[in-house]
């Protein structure tokens, strides 16, 4: 891993369209600003991990048991577009 | 084609109902090839792993739960799925069924999106924050029942 020292108001570049600022540090808490390319995906890694585990959860809840009665009955929604 | 499921055991599926989750899902990368099949409750469908017969996933329209659902996902994910007709995209939310029944969700920001025409699926991250991985069915439906 890279590791670079940065004060307020310096930025990184990334590749030749990504630039990563610091904004603004209040304790431990930092805001980074960042430019990228809209078709460049940016995420908080929380958010990744929180799908990751709420799969695995889905999966696992899936397998322990049978479902039957489980499942609450839905009302259809007005645009329904998940006929198969 | 006959498949291994988990919620059916051997079944016999049509080949249009394999889709090709390049990608995988997220925590599963290594699984590629999928099944979409119905669930006995209407309304809700499984995404049955054909790698590995143990993982499937059960899955609701997010339309069903909440009519106000907007996809809003990065356009390089959506243009993934090579679709030509917009008509050919299904957007699906991954149900989670804990110990506690009444606290069964549905995750509304890692939603499912597959062109059903390529036969080609992906997991996407909501961009809009409105969106969370448990939504807990009851209470959305007591809400909407409310509205």
């Amino acid at each position: 891993m890279l590791i670079l020292a940065r004060r307020l108001n310096e930025t990184i570049v990334i590749g030749d369209t990504i630039r990563v600022s610091v904004v603004d540090i209040k304790g431990d808490q930092i805001k980074l600003g960042i430019e990228a390319p809209s078709n460049v995906k940016v995420y908080r890694q929380e958010v990744y991990d929180a799908i990751q585990e709420e799969n695995r959860e889905a999966a696992r809840s899936a397998a322990t048991r049978p479902i039957g009665g489980a499942l609450p009955s839905l009302k259809r929604g007005t645009k329904d577009d998940s006929e198969t | 084609m006959n498949i291994d499921s988990k919620a059916y055991g051997p079944i016999e599926i049509n080949e249009r109902q394999v889709i090709d989750f390049r990608s995988g899902i997220f925590g599963f990368s290594d699984l590629h090839d999928y099944a979409l099949l119905d669930a006995v409750q209407p309304g809700f469908y499984w995404l049955q792993s054909l790698d590995d017969p143990e993982i499937a996933f059960i899955m609701l329209n997010p339309y069903d739960l909440r009519p106000d659902y907007v996809l809003e996902i990065p356009d390089e994910d959506l243009a993934s799925l090579e679709y030509d007709d917009p008509d050919d995209i299904l957007v699906f939310a991954i149900v989670t069924i804990p110990e506690d029944e009444a606290q069964i969700s549905a995750n509304l920001q890692g939603p499912i999106v597959i062109n059903r025409a390529a036969q080609l699926g992906r997991q996407s991250i909501s961009l809009d924050p409105r969106w969370k991985t448990k939504h807990i069915i009851l209470e959305e439906l007591a809400e909407a029942g409310s509205r």
